[in-house]
């Protein structure tokens, strides 16, 4: 069983919902991406996803834009971003780390040798913003034979045929996009979300995770009354820009800390 | 040749363009394609855009045989497609008529776009003024500096113009910001894509808008040289004014197709934007292309003294193109396009936009190897206008 899997089924059993931060690797400095993940696992992070920076971020908002940028200007790769994971899993051996970026990095290091590396480096999953169902069975096999799970994004906008045709290549959970808009934008409608996620269900057995719009405890607590999971990415990175970068990780677990504490009120 | 039918029904052309965007971009891209498949099979869309593009935009634009330069070079016969005579100078309006076409009977209020020099922004305001709707021109912030009187113009035809400030601050991150003002707005807005690049149908749909263009040379070409051209040649950036030259010509077998790339300072310096002759196929914008990137699949920073060719990718049909050797692809440096410019000025009476005059260049490259019965059709895409800032720099004359 992956990583993955194992970790829903250890919260499907508890009746506790899976968080998931997000942080783009190398953000703020190169030095300082691992011991972040340990602190995010430390204030209560179920799965990590990590961000490969790129320099053309066309699904994200300003504030993961900003991210991206600042990874780049460390000069953080894919490369770096898969030697960030392989030290992070000399302290951490359950811990699911997920990949999330765009295609041409990996496309640039070869599909294949993407795989094998992120299987050494001990990936769990990869989300890549830009390869939808249509273009992405191949990539779906291969990375499968690496033991390596395909997330894919949902959005309101989603047909029947779309759902289903997600729900013949993906494994390890499905990302649903609460609104349609970039990272970052601000208005949530719980309901909304709660009407499709139950469309969703009726093709979908995978965990199902809600991103996009989620700035806090209470916020996360109302996703996660009808989610699998809840997603934390822009509102994490603007806590760690409004402080000194060498308290960046401090700053994310705080908040992290925050919203598990909400997460698991009963 | 074969019969030639790209792009398949997901705008494949090869290994080439496709549909590489987030989910949530997928539903208005889908929404679009059906739109323009219906607007397209209407023989009363058909009828309102040949109307429009008449009585607006003042098509067909004329073919000229730029005699004087010709028999200076001492060659080949250059026949020059008069593009820069449109509405707004450039053959940017034909697409942008035919999209906001396309968004009013989808009754999109709010059309927006992204642009580079301007020209195409400029395109996108002057159709949506004319059919009332509201525009919103993204460009990066590096542009609106080089570029301010096409800004001015934006703004003249009530267009809001938005700066980018992100990434390298130029078209690409301007592309990139459009879309995420169409994902957020996407039940109010149009994107007019401004070339042959994007996601399905962007590609295919530009290419059809303007392919008017080879379709007249097609007719014109024999009526005034008496025959088809040995070659036909166009400035390749993105690729819309190429694909739309090219295009009616693919099957014509005994015609050479010849896209003319930004080498910049050279292609051995790197700083240049020519992709197809220098970069690597990759995932940007929505489809896959050649692209100019890093190792690491970065995409890196383009140059060229024309503001038009300065993208780091180019339109999935010419990559295919390119693969197949229907077409070839060559650069020019911008002192090789600057020198063309000034020739076409004092030999033709004609200031060409220095994108065009990439094109002029390599024509008058090749014209004096060539028999003087032999004929090279050359895209003027647009009129120079809006370079006398920059050509006027470069010989150091300041305003």
């Amino acid at each position: 069983m992956s990583r993955i899997a194992d970790v829903f089924g250890k919260l499907a059993s508890a009746r506790r919902k899976a968080l998931i931060p997000f942080v783009t690797a190398g953000d703020p400095a190169a030095g300082g991406t691992v011991e972040l993940m340990h602190a995010l696992v430390g204030a209560g992070a179920d799965v990590i996803e990590l961000g490969v920076p790129f320099s053309d971020p066309m699904a994200d908002g300003p504030v993961i834009q900003r991210a991206s940028e600042r990874a780049l200007a460390e000069g953080v790769s894919l490369d770096d971003v898969l030697g960030f994971v392989t030290a992070f899993r000399k302290r951490d051996s359950t811990t699911p780390v997920v990949l999330m970026g765009y295609a041409n990095p990996i496309e640039a290091m070869g599909t294949e040798a993407f795989a094998g590396r992120a299987q050494t480096a001990g990936v769990d999953g990869v989300l890549v913003v830009d390869y939808p169902p249509e273009e992405s069975a191949e990539f779906a096999a291969l990375v499968r034979r690496h033991g390596i799970d395909l997330i894919f994004l949902l959005a309101p906008t989603s047909t029947k045929e779309r759902i289903d045709s997600v729900a013949r290549l993906a494994s390890g959970y499905v990302y649903y996009v609460s609104l349609t808009g970039v990272t970052g934008a601000s208005h949530l409608d719980v309901g909304g979300v709660g009407a499709k996620l139950a469309a969703i269900r009726r093709s979908i057995s995978l965990p199902l995770g809600v991103g996009f719009g989620i700035r806090d405890g209470e916020s996360a607590r109302a996703v996660g009354k009808v989610a699998d999971a809840v997603i934390v990415g822009s509102r994490i990175i603007q806590e760690m820009e409004q402080g000194d970068p060498a308290a960046a990780a401090a700053r994310a677990a705080t908040l992290v800390r925050s919203i598990r504490e909400a997460l698991d009120r009963p | 040749m074969q019969m030639y039918d790209l792009p398949d029904s997901r705008g494949h052309f090869g290994p080439y363009g496709g549909v590489f965007v987030a989910e949530t971009l997928v539903h208005a891209l889908e929404e679009l394609r059906a739109a323009y498949e219906t607007a397209r099979k209407d023989p009363a869309f058909v009828a309102e855009l040949e109307s429009e593009l008449k009585h607006y935009v003042g098509r067909p634009s004329p073919v000229y045989h730029a005699r004087r330069w010709s028999d200076l070079l001492g060659g080949a016969q250059i026949y020059l497609k008069r593009e820069d005579l449109n509405h707004t100078g450039a053959h940017k309006i034909n697409n942008t008529m035919g999209q906001a076409m396309v968004a009013r009977r989808m009754g999109k209020r709010r059309v927006i776009a992204e642009t580079g020099a301007g020209q195409h922004g400029v395109a996108t305001a002057t159709v949506a003024a004319r059919y009332g709707m509201e525009c919103v021109v993204y460009m990066g912030a590096e542009d609106i500096k080089r570029q301010a009187a096409n800004v001015y113009r934006m703004k003249l035809l009530g267009a809001s113009v938005v700066p980018v400030e992100s990434g390298s601050r130029t078209l690409k991150d301007a592309l990139n910001e459009a879309m995420r003002d169409w994902v957020t707005n996407v039940e109010s807005t149009f994107y007019i894509i401004g070339t042959v690049a994007g996601p399905h149908p962007y590609p295919v749909m530009v290419r059809d808008f303007q392919a008017v263009i080879g379709r007249e040379c097609v007719v014109q070409m024999p009526e005034l040289a008496g025959r088809q051209p040995d070659a036909v040649i166009a400035c390749v950036g993105g690729g819309s004014n190429a694909m739309g030259i090219f295009y009616p010509y693919i099957p014509h077998d005994d015609v050479r197709l010849i896209g003319v790339e930004a080498a910049g300072d050279g292609l051995a310096t790197g700083h240049h934007a020519a992709s197809l002759c220098a970069g690597r196929p990759g995932v940007l914008h929505g489809n896959r292309t050649y692209l100019l990137q890093d190792a690491h699949g970065q995409i890196v920073e383009t140059h060229s003294i024309s503001a038009g060719l300065d993208y780091p990718g180019v339109g999935p049909e010419h990559a295919w193109l390119k693969d197949s050797g229907r077409a070839e692809y060559v650069a020019v440096t911008d002192d090789d396009a600057l020198k063309a410019f000034h020739d076409c000025c004092h030999r033709e009476g004609i200031i060409p936009a220095l994108e065009s005059a990439h094109a002029l260049a390599y024509a008058a490259q090749l014209a004096p190897s060539m028999a003087r019965d032999r004929i090279l059709l050359v895209n003027l895409s647009g009129r120079g206008d809006k370079d006398m800032h920059t050509v006027a720099e470069k010989s150091g004359i300041r305003f």
